[in-house]
């Protein structure tokens, strides 16, 4: 518990979507606010899934776990595909509004790529799914207590932190190649992304057995990384050169005068 | 007001003084700009007439707040460039302009937050309440606390009324001296009295040991640093501090003598006031705004948060063309402390500014009355105030930003002063408490049995 805990648990679960957000979005105001944009519609999205759940609630039998038990997983189900669904809400507002802008430029060129819509509502949507996920636990971590002090899992706060950090990611790549399948109407590649996220959804059910819930988890996220990586246009070669320090922008960037 | 600026460009390189930039430099470049600046100057104050209509800003009493100045004048002046072009920099800048007022919104947002969070004074109950919402609520009785929060929101709305018809009648009949010290007398209370409280109930959170003299001299150079930074001149940034942390002390405020259900009546009824006021025909605000169009003057440019931007290359700072005697200022607000009735203060400083670039850029950045930023805050506060649930006030920070976002496209395309409050704080009221009510179970269910959504 205390300030150790907690600052380890939160640079775990958001260290790398800040990082990534300081370096490639904070400098674009447009980026940015399709971020926030991005963040909205997950709220939404969320917001109409617990109103199910509610529902449904109310009219079940309080007293009986198992029934409530029940009732929380179809809620997950449910708040799963509710998010895919406003996922391809906002894919279609951005294809209209980008249609709009490019009828009324004139131009070839948009100021913001689809690609990059794609990352970055990917990311606002990650951001807000970790940040609700994690931030009461975080904030419950500073305080005093000793955790499983009742035979609970002892490692709570560092396996939330680290499927936090699992499920950011993910949304982010999920973003991606949805928007690219979307992009090139292939739909197979679609129904694979919601297919992966409710297996990583409902992997979480095995939960305090953290290793058939983080593993799987993990597993997916690589290769959904890979994936993302190559819709985004990436490749072996592209790799090498980037790490070799040979790729284009790098020497057009040695280049330039100081 | 096109003379004013033309004179301001002629001295502007006396003013640069004011300014925190290394004088050998800015002087060097200033007296280039004022010969550039000879050309430019026909075309600059023919958009500028064209724009001013948009250019004005609607009067924030703090209560109520107000209009957002558009980000407008910049599509004019790129008549020159094609059409795509221009489009393409107007959303560009129009975006730019979005994260401008993002940035102090969230900032404002985070310190009461923060407060709310740490310090217990603003969110103890306490039997005193604020003389415009004389109604006790009682947690007892249902339907008499509604009634009794419904009759403190008449009771302040109707104050509110008053004192914006107020302002507008000591503006037409131009008796700009007693606005001044109106708003000199606000912001003295603000920067001096309520920053003294806050001081030492921070202290007292974190048991720190201050002796008087100290703290005396702490907040005597705080207030009249800020003081002068809001009502006279000083530098951009340091003002724009000064304006947040004053629209968070008065949200501080609010947050703590507003009784429960009065505070969320009484922010659905403002934003409702604030629709009616600026758009209607015949709305204080409305009026407020033409009368200075008339007259050619600028229209109080206290009480606004500007973020004006500067594209010269190599120059910091912008020259600073009001003077002291052409501002005028608003003022709104109401605190009581134990039944003593004192003025309505609502200290709004802030000060336009802007300059011109050599290629006929010129960016006045957008302005927010402060009164938007401490009901803004006062939501998200009031959200942060219960319990431990973070939940509530982050889908309220996020509600509020896109309405924000949604109210500045919305100016961008109706180029004319717009009220900022109605659309954040109904998505922020929604939200509010749907996520309350709806979300926070389904959420705490998850996270007791580690469910991931």
């Amino acid at each position: 518990m205390t300030v150790a805990v907690f600052f380890g648990c939160t640079f775990i679960a958001f260290g790398p979507a800040v990082a990534l957000f300081v370096f490639t979005i904070a400098r674009d105001p447009l980026r940015v606010i399709f971020l926030i944009a991005g963040a909205f519609f997950w709220l939404v999205s969320l917001l109409l899934s617990s109103l199910v759940w509610f529902i449904t609630v109310q009219i079940s039998n309080k007293n009986s776990a198992t029934q409530q038990t029940g009732l929380l997983i179809f809620g997950v189900v449910l708040s799963v595909l509710l998010q895919e669904a406003f996922r391809y809400g906002y894919y279609r507002l951005l294809k209209k509004a980008n249609e709009g802008l490019l009828a009324l430029s004139q131009e070839d060129t948009m100021p913001i790529s689809i690609r990059q819509l794609a990352y970055v509502s990917g990311l606002g949507f990650g951001f807000m799914s970790g940040a609700f996920s994690v931030v009461n636990i975080l904030s419950d971590s500073l305080g005093p207590g000793t955790v499983g002090i009742h035979g609970d899992p002892q490692h709570y706060f560092i396996s939330s932190a680290f499927m936090t950090l699992a499920i950011i990611l993910l949304h982010m790549f999920w973003g991606v190649v949805f928007f690219e399948s979307c992009e090139r109407q292939r739909w197979w590649a679609l129904g694979a992304v919601v297919i992966s996220h409710l297996v990583v959804s409902c992997v979480t059910f095995v939960n305090p057995h953290y290793q058939g819930s983080l593993i799987p988890t993990y597993i997916i996220l690589s290769i959904m990384a890979a994936w993302a990586y190559l819709c985004a246009g990436g490749s072996l070669r592209n790799l090498k050169l980037c790490l070799t320090c040979k790729d284009k922008d790098f020497l057009l960037a040695n280049h330039r005068p100081r | 007001m096109r003379l004013l600026q033309l004179w301001a460009f002629g001295f502007c390189h006396l003013l640069f003084m004011n300014t925190s930039d290394s004088e050998e430099d800015s002087y060097n470049e200033r007296s280039a700009l004022v010969q550039c600046e000879s050309p430019t100057i026909p075309s600059y104050n023919q958009d500028h007439d064209m724009s001013l209509p948009q250019e004005t800003d609607t009067k924030r009493r703090r209560p109520v707040s107000s209009g957002l100045d558009e980000p407008g004048p910049v599509e004019r002046e790129r008549a020159s460039t094609p059409d795509g072009e221009e489009e393409e920099l107007t959303l560009k800048y129009g975006a730019k302009h979005v994260i401008m007022l993002f940035i102090p919104v969230t900032l404002c947002m985070v310190v009461v937050v923060a407060t709310i969070k740490s310090v217990s004074f603003y969110t103890e109950k306490t039997s005193q309440r604020l003389i415009y919402t004389p109604f006790e609520e009682d947690p007892n009785s249902v339907g008499q606390r509604l009634l009794n929060s419904l009759l403190n929101t008449m009771v302040m709305i109707s104050v509110i009324v008053v004192m914006t018809i107020i302002l507008v009648v000591l503006y037409k009949y131009r008796c700009y001296k007693f606005i001044h010290g109106w708003l000199i007398l606000s912001s003295l209370m603000l920067l001096f009295w309520f920053s003294f409280m806050y001081l030492g109930e921070v202290f007292k959170t974190y048991n720190v040991a201050m002796d008087y003299p100290t703290l005396v001299m702490i907040i005597w150079n705080f207030g009249v640093v800020g003081m002068i930074c809001i009502h006279w001149k000083g530098p951009l940034r340091l003002q724009q501090a000064y304006l947040i942390v004053i629209s968070a002390l008065m949200a501080l405020i609010f947050i703590k003598y507003l009784p429960e259900w009065s505070a969320w009546v009484i922010l659905g009824a403002i934003s409702i006031y604030d629709l009616i006021a600026v758009l209607c025909p015949k709305g204080p605000l409305r009026m407020l705004v033409e009368t200075a169009q008339e007259r050619n003057e600028p229209i109080f440019p206290a009480l606004i948060y500007s973020s004006a931007m500067v594209w010269m290359v190599g120059m910091a700072d912008s020259s600073n063309p009001d003077s002291a005697d052409e501002r005028q200022r608003n003022e709104g607000g109401a605190l009581a402390q134990e039944g003593v009735e004192s003025e309505d203060d609502a200290t709004q400083g802030g000060r336009r500014r802007y300059s011109a670039e050599e290629d006929l850029e010129e960016d006045r950045g957008v302005k927010l009355g402060l009164g938007d930023f401490i009901f803004y805050s006062v939501l998200v506060g009031k959200a942060a105030t219960t319990g431990g649930d973070w939940n509530t006030t982050l889908a309220c920070f996020v509600a509020i930003l896109i309405g924000l976002c949604l109210t500045l496209l919305l100016l961008a395309i109706f180029k004319k002063a717009l009220p900022a409050l109605p659309i954040s704080i109904t998505f922020g009221l929604v939200f509010y408490f749907s996520t309350d009510n709806l979300v926070r179970p389904f959420m705490d269910s998850l996270a007791a049995h580690q469910y991931y959504i």
